[in-house]
């Protein structure tokens, strides 16, 4: 099948049980770690946005931060696809309650938070980031076909490339149908070219879904069933381990995504 | 600076929105300077304002296959894969490359959360969605590019991008990256957005929506028309379909600026027109027409008359079609792409509709009628929410 590599620089995580890539390394490692706020700090937001920002901003931008800060690029110059199965669950349970009972009444703060590129268009905002920048989504395929998307750009257009991987809690009968109950975010830089920063080389493949990849022999905090994004925490793992394996993504209904890790040597 | 790339064959195009159904209709609205707004009867409570509504969604059902993702939306979907031969189009290119080698590449803003809201109407006494909408997969901004895989039999990479107003411009350039490293033959790129109330009450609530048709570039501009619409293109490599207009060039850049309001000095929206000429090798005196976004906001419009004024000659043609279709949000992309082959293949420049005052900001570029002139090279802007930009070029086979 056809192929692509990107090399990894840098790794965001934002979740209920973990703040950041270095508790998902201490838990592999067997220590315990303690529960993050039960807010992300989002600090790369301006104080006024990161009020009026909500938790599918905040989640994102959170592990936005983590990995360019880790990455050792800037944020403004960064290409970036931001992936989301759902989108912004809470606000558009709220959006639907208030039209079903007073249209009139919605409120134009909570309109512009629900569209799709929120998290998006705040965290080029925030940064002063000018490159290109998407919002995209694939059921629950999103995870896979957003890193096929991001290492798409890296390799077409050489250059790095942000990519972020979330969905929050829906509430509601919104929250109820689509049947996600965590937050969960993840980020990664990737580039086209191996660095100095580089944790490890990823070699993608698309497959027939039919075709199976072994699943990292490791437990990767398997607690998020249930929220499309966290389809990336197995390759996390295998980055947070420093080992070699393969990993099998949805990339779309009928499509698997295979991903070669290759620590550098 | 983007480097030069190789222009990728349009192979088929097709567009359905208020102004009719397929290329034709378009094209005739266009010549006639025919708009398609009318007073708004789609929203669940009454909104004073003007839409462009697709008639005949409401009477257009999905085969009983396909049952399962029943929505407006995807009904317009349907009615708009079935215009201009674009269903046999893709079912040859299906043939030809095998189903896992066609990309699917789709852009809305809203997808069928006109569903959504329904069910939030009638609530079960259990507090669900009724029966009736208890389709998971529908309730996802995702619904629209599962329904149209399942109906195009298609296997290949599928994605939908959800960007607002530069969501089915987006589309050519990440389907030309997936075709130019191999991932893919061909795609069928486009978008579809409907009205719902999500839309219209929520551009209410910021203030951009016009109580009369929208004026683009209009002196006294109040504001924007919401409409909907359904288009699709089918892109195959240029040696494939060696007479079809070509994609020449895009451009993808963002305002870093505002949620909802573009960059004053239209510092994004240039970028992405100066990467959309790079990538086609193009100077700007060589656009022979652009489809400006111009929304009939006051913001953008005044943005973007100024951004025309700095960067193109007089000698280049440019209106926006916003009076014709309103702003189909989503589906913008595709409708004014569309709006830029015909121009292209037809020789039409369209007039820009509603504007009976110019703006005095607006420069001599603009086509305030509809005009009969060659065109080998054309352009569309599409500017998002949330400061996303995204231009493409085209040109006609021998100009490419």
């Amino acid at each position: 099948m056809s192929g692509l590599a990107v090399h990894v620089e840098g790794v965001g995580l934002w979740s209920p049980a973990l703040a950041g890539f270095d508790a998902l390394r201490t838990r592999l490692a067997g220590a315990a770690v303690p529960p993050p706020a039960a807010t992300p700090p989002a600090q790369a937001l301006p104080a006024t946005e990161r009020r009026r920002a909500s938790a599918s901003v905040r989640i994102a931008v959170e592990a936005a931060a983590q990995a360019v800060a880790m990455s050792g690029r800037d944020a403004a110059a960064l290409a970036c696809v931001f992936a989301s199965a759902f989108g912004d669950l809470a606000t558009t349970d709220e959006l639907c309650a208030t039209l079903a009972r007073a249209p009139a009444e919605l409120s134009p703060t909570r309109f512009h938070l629900s569209v799709h590129n929120a998290p998006a268009g705040y965290w080029t905002i925030a940064g002063g980031c000018r490159a290109s920048s998407s919002a995209v989504c694939a059921g629950a395929a999103s995870a896979g076909a957003g890193l096929l998307e991001a290492a798409v750009l890296a390799c077409a257009e050489a250059r790095p490339v942000l990519l972020v991987c979330s969905d929050i809690a829906g509430r509601g009968p919104l929250g109820e149908i689509v049947g996600c109950r965590h937050d969960f975010g993840a980020a990664l830089v990737l580039a086209p070219t191996p660095g100095a920063r580089t944790l490890a080389r990823l070699q993608l493949a698309l497959a027939d879904p039919s075709c199976t990849a072994p699943s990292p022999a490791i437990d990767c905090t398997g607690d998020m069933p249930d929220n499309p994004s966290a389809a990336i925490l197995p390759l996390l793992t295998l980055l947070a381990a420093g080992r070699a394996g393969v990993i099998a993504m949805a990339a779309a209904g009928g499509l698997a995504l295979h991903v070669r890790v290759e620590p550098p040597a | 600076m983007a480097a030069p790339m190789s222009p990728i064959a349009v192979r088929a195009v097709t567009v359905t929105s208020a102004l009719g159904r397929g290329l034709e209709a378009h094209r005739d609205a266009l010549e006639r300077e025919r708009g398609g707004l009318r007073p708004n009867d789609a929203s669940s409570a009454p909104l004073p304002c003007w839409i462009g509504r697709v008639d005949g969604v409401d009477d257009t059902p999905l085969p009983a296959t396909l049952a399962g993702w029943d929505s407006r939306n995807n009904r317009l979907a349907w009615l708009g894969l079935a215009q201009d031969g674009f269903l046999g189009q893709v079912d040859a290119a299906r043939r030809r490359y095998g189903a896992g080698r066609v990309a699917l590449l789709l852009g809305t803003s809203t997808a069928s959360i006109g569903a959504t809201e329904e069910g939030y109407r009638r609530l079960g006494a259990d507090g669900r969605l009724p029966p009736d909408l208890y389709r998971p997969a529908l309730h996802t901004p995702h619904s629209l590019a599962g329904f149209v895989a399942a109906a195009l039999e298609l296997a290949g990479p599928c994605l939908t991008l959800s960007t607002a107003c530069s969501s089915s411009a987006k589309v050519f350039a990440s389907a030309e990256r997936l075709m130019r490293l191999g991932l893919a033959d061909a795609a069928v790129v486009g978008g579809v957005d409907s009205l719902c109330d999500h839309v219209l009450f929520g551009f209410n609530a910021l203030e951009l929506v016009s109580p009369e048709p929208c004026r683009p570039f209009d002196a006294a501009r109040r504001g924007i028309s919401i409409g909907e619409a359904a288009g699709f293109a089918l892109l195959e490599r240029a040696e494939a379909a060696p007479e079809a207009p070509r994609l020449v060039g895009w451009g993808e850049s963002s305002d870093a600026f505002h949620m909802s309001t573009p960059h004053p000095d239209g510092l994004g929206a240039e970028l992405a027109i100066r990467d959309a000429l790079a990538r086609a090798g193009r100077e700007a005196a060589q656009v022979g027409y652009i489809n400006l976004h111009g929304t009939a906001s006051r913001k953008n419009d005044a943005m973007e008359a100024a951004l025309l004024a700095r960067l193109f000659p007089p000698g280049v043609r440019a209106s926006s079609t916003k009076g014709y279709t309103g702003h189909t949000l989503g589906a913008a992309g595709i409708v004014e792409a569309a709006f830029a082959l015909l121009a292209i293949r037809d020789g039409l420049v369209p007039g820009n509709l509603g504007a009976d005052t110019p703006d005095p900001a607006c420069g001599a570029q603009f086509a305030w009628r509809t005009e009969r002139r060659p065109v080998d090279v054309a352009m569309s802007n599409s500017f998002g929410f949330g400061g996303n930009n995204a231009c493409l070029l085209f040109a006609s086979a021998e100009a490419a």
